[in-house]
């Protein structure tokens, strides 16, 4: 049903151009099939600096700090983190915190490789523990929130700090603010050595003849340094090729180029489940339910919720 | 009972302001959401803060309105629900005739013309007027895909004719029913073949229960939300779909007001039709007690 | 509507009109209900049988037709999201019918006593019906939204305490559903209600009266089984609204807090349509049919006895 574009990817040199890690998520059976636009980095942490200033705390670093400088945040009489309940924001949220917990190797163990004895571990468990514990940072409406309602929060002082991926920095632009002065960006706490990534890219159906040239060329556009640039500025993402020149972009964006390049290079580099990079659709829905069914239930043992995943990744082979 | 009800004693009038009260209750109750709804949709954003829910608006706005229609988003357009308005009256309109004029033809010939079996094939098409759904859903997509009217307007004309007949057939046979047979009998006598008859005898009483038929299906087919969801296109959505979607979009601030003005949008039509002929909406509710 | 005298004509026998019926004429009205019947037994029945067999596969995005036999239920039955979509429609569907029965009934007795304005109250109680689910979704999310509607209004009125946040609470959440789908229906049931006091013989009201019995008592002794036919075909119109609920969960709580409001058709949906598990989806639907069928064939049952006998 794909069309491939190994030929495209020959002439330009996507083996060399793209990460490894990227180029592997645009291959279906050996072949390219289809075209990275954007890198997408979902372990972030925005906040608001007038509101960390106010509680006199600096941007957490690590878990224990997220969790301290939370408390100090509600004590001056904020929101500490900003969340909207819906299944793929506390999807987004937990793969962060999953990745803190046990580092990249457990996660790509737990949620790409669906490892039983990791899924069902003692560290997934303590994951679970400390991702419920952040249920007491947010506030109680949050159920069903949209992302861009709690990015807001931040934006206008309400709430202190938002885990979410780099699509938030769309919202504090169009709120004309700067980053790294108006508002701060972060890798999740505790995964500076890590890039969870979601990557938007244009998937070639097979065709034939003249339209099959159109493709083709669409495909050699998609990765052109200006239409990379432009698409990228636009999307608060990065771009797909790590060779460009990025003094146009905001230091969030750099910072994310960076990590990048280095995770790719420290095999940091792990798809986000939360946004269907590393498994299919039918076990990322059956785990997206257990992880939002725990973050919400009074009474779920983390022990049970463990066990609950081990059954959707069996479930769902 | 007219002297009965003057002689009141204090404690019937007691009696009586207590009924009046719980009735006026309950009317509150159904009509609060309504009188929100209005009122969030004419008010500017600003205004609406915190415990200001019924506060009537201090500078009232058509602008939510005019947002709503035209310019809003839902999903990544952001067109309103203007356009999608049109797509529930292009979808609604030929949905609405077929299926009233088979469901008269077949009302027709299940009670005038009676044969060996008609019962049968009455009980059997009525049976549709039961089934849950989804347990046509995914048989339908792909059928349309194969007749090529996925994400068409003319695929979901042709799902809602397909579920609304065994309504309409349901209305007009128990309709035509009571019809006197004697009518029709006579008419056969003098050589009148079957659309004659049924033009001159049985069409020109049915007035009452194609008014039924049509307030039926003009407002199921227009709430209608799961094949709308389901079958439809980006170009294609009914309003229900495109309300939905206005109502999730995320694009800055959540604009309530114009929320509300797009519910009041999608909500107008069946209201209307509900204010000026409800006498025949509630007999469709209510005929023969069976209803989907 | 009745006919003109005129026209009718005493003479009609059977064997009159069969030696009248030509051969087009016998078939004419086979032809016209042809379509309707060959759709009906294609789109309805052919596709229930379509969906059986999905349900007995391991269809995942698209419909393959590798046969797994019945493994799609023993997933469903191990589905923890299932079960609690499956009680919630016994808790949702059992709620929203009894309480629409009593509100219906109560407004029912309550406007048949030669109330002033009865015409306009019986309009407000039933506009509601006239919504799309998911209006009414919409407007109730707003009335719920603990921040800014009912709980932010009282508040305001300086009961600083008050609670009513069941939108966002994922052991209330279900009963929100009942709230908004019995604002929608409870008029209607009030209708029928009403219709069914109307249909009563004074006579026997009078009777009663006249025995010296109290009004709660004529209502509760003699009125209200009466009104026995139309209890149980609201019962059989409501629950059946119940399980086909699947845009007021849409619109109104979307299936949150977590899945805690998930309902079967909501589960189906999602499963077969944004998960990519057709197969799982399919069977879904088959026990929401299996549900649909348990209510409908007793009721079919004594439908078709009464007509028989009446």
């Amino acid at each position: 049903m794909l069309g491939e574009l190994d030929e495209v990817a020959e002439a330009e040199g996507w083996d060399e151009l793209l990460p490894p890690t990227v180029a592997d998520v645009m291959r279906y059976d050996g072949s390219y099939v289809a075209v990275p636009v954007n890198v997408h980095r979902v372990n972030w942490l925005w906040a608001n600096p007038e509101v960390l200033d106010e509680a006199g705390v600096e941007m957490p670093t690590t878990l224990d700090e997220l969790f301290e400088a939370g408390e100090a945040i509600r004590e001056a009489g904020y929101i500490p983190l900003a969340h909207g309940g819906q299944a793929w924001q506390d999807a987004t949220v937990f793969e962060s915190v999953l990745l803190a917990t046990g580092g990249t190797e457990f996660y790509q163990q737990a949620l790409v490789d669906l490892d039983e004895a990791a899924l069902g571990g003692e560290t997934m468990v303590e994951a679970l523990e400390t991702f419920k514990r952040l249920r007491e940072l947010m506030d109680d409406d949050m159920s069903g929130r949209d992302w861009n309602i709690a990015t807001s929060m931040v934006i206008e002082g309400d709430a202190g700090m938002q885990l979410m991926g780099d699509w938030a920095k769309g919202e504090f632009t169009a709120a004309g603010l700067t980053a790294g002065e108006d508002y701060l960006c972060a890798a999740a706490p505790g995964t500076q050595d890590a890039f969870t990534f979601n990557i938007d890219s244009l998937a070639m159906f097979r065709v034939e003849g003249e339209e099959r040239e159109a493709q083709q060329a669409l495909a050699r556009l998609a990765l052109e340094p200006t239409f990379q640039e432009a698409f990228n500025l636009a999307k608060g993402s990065i771009p797909a090729r790590p060779d460009l020149d990025m003094s146009e972009f905001d230091p969030c964006a750099r910072q994310s180029l960076e990590d990048f390049q280095h995770t790719a290079d420290a095999g940091g580099l792990v798809p986000s489940m939360a946004h269907g990079m590393a498994v299919r659709a039918d076990v990322q829905g059956a785990l997206f339910d257990v992880v939002t069914n725990y973050f919400n239930s009074r009474d779920m043992a983390a022990e049970e919720a463990a066990e609950r995943m081990v059954n959707a990744a069996q479930a769902a082979l | 009972m007219d002297n009965v009800i003057r002689r009141r004693t204090l404690g019937a009038r007691a009696a009586r302001v207590t009924l009046y009260a719980a009735l006026l209750l309950a009317a509150l109750f159904y009509l609060l959401p309504l009188a929100v709804m209005l009122i969030t949709s004419v008010k500017p954003l600003a205004e609406i803060t915190p415990g200001t829910l019924l506060a009537l608006p201090q500078e009232p706005t058509l602008a939510p309105w005019a947002k709503a229609w035209g310019e809003a988003c839902t999903g990544m357009r952001c067109e309103g629900v203007g356009v999608y308005f049109f797509n529930s009256i292009a979808i609604v309109v030929p949905a609405v005739l077929i299926s009233t004029l088979i469901g008269a033809l077949n009302g027709y010939a299940l009670t005038k013309w009676r044969f060996k079996g008609s019962e049968l094939l009455f009980a059997l098409m009525l049976f549709g007027c039961f089934i849950p759904f989804q347990v046509v859903l995914l048989p339908m997509a792909q059928t349309l895909g194969w007749l090529g009217l996925s994400s068409s307007r003319a695929g979901l004309i042709l799902v809602h004719v397909i579920f609304g007949v065994a309504f309409t057939t349901l209305f007009f046979r128990n309709f035509y029913v009571a019809v006197p047979t004697e009518l029709v009998s006579a008419a056969k006598l003098d050589g009148a073949g079957f659309f004659r008859i049924f033009w001159r005898i049985l069409l020109p009483v049915s007035a009452p229960i194609i008014v039924v038929s049509v307030i039926w299906q003009f407002t199921q087919i227009w709430n209608d939300f799961l094949f709308g969801v389901a079958f439809s296109g980006h170009d294609t959505q009914p309003v229900t779909v495109a309300l939905n979607n206005l109502v999730n979009t995320s694009t800055g601030a959540k604009e309530y007001n114009v929320d509300m003005a797009a519910a009041m949008i999608a909500a107008l039509p069946t209201l209307v039709v509900y204010v000026l002929a409800g006498k025949y909406f509630v007999r469709g509710l209510t005929a023969g007690s069976v209803k989907g | 509507m009745s006919p003109s005298p005129s026209m009718a004509r005493p003479a009609d026998g059977p064997g009159a009109r069969r030696s009248r019926a030509g051969t087009l004429h016998a078939w004419l009205p086979k032809l016209v209900l042809a379509p309707s019947v060959a759709i009906s037994l294609f789109f309805v029945y052919g596709f229930m049988l379509w969906t059986f067999i999905l349900s007995l596969t391991n269809s995942r995005m698209l419909p393959s037709y590798e046969f797994v036999g019945f493994a799609q239920y023993a997933r469903l039955m191990t589905n923890d999201r299932w079960w609690v979509a499956s009680s919630n429609l016994v808790v949702f569907g059992g709620l929203f019918v009894a309480i629409c029965l009593v509100l219906g009934l109560l407004l029912a007795i309550l406007l048949d006593q030669r109330i002033r304005q009865e015409g306009a109250l019986r309009t407000v109680y039933l506009y509601p019906m006239a919504l799309s689910f998911i209006v009414t979704g919409v407007v109730w999310k707003w009335l719920l939204n603990p921040g800014l509607g009912i709980q932010a209004m009282v508040r305001g009125w300086g009961f600083e305490e008050f609670r009513f946040d069941w939108l966002v609470d994922p052991d209330m959440a279900v009963y929100t559903l009942v709230i908004a789908a019995v604002w929608q229906a409870s008029g209607f049931v009030m209708a029928l209600f009403l219709a069914g006091l109307r249909g009563i013989d004074d006579s026997i009201l009078k009777a009663a009266q006249l025995d010296g019995a109290s009004l709660p008592r004529v209502y509760w002794r003699v009125v209200i089984p009466c009104l026995r036919p139309v209890v149980f075909s609201a019962v059989m119109i409501l629950s059946h609204i119940a399980i086909k609920s699947f845009d007021l969960v849409v619109a109104l709580t979307g299936g949150g807090p977590g899945y805690a409001t998930d309902l079967p058709a909501t589960f189906m949906y999602t499963h077969a349509f944004t998960r990519a598990q057709v197969g799982l989806g399919s069977a879904s639907a088959m026990l929401m049919l299996g549900g649909v069928l348990a209510i409908l064939i007793p009721y079919l049952y004594s439908e078709l006895r009464s007509r028989r006998h009446g």
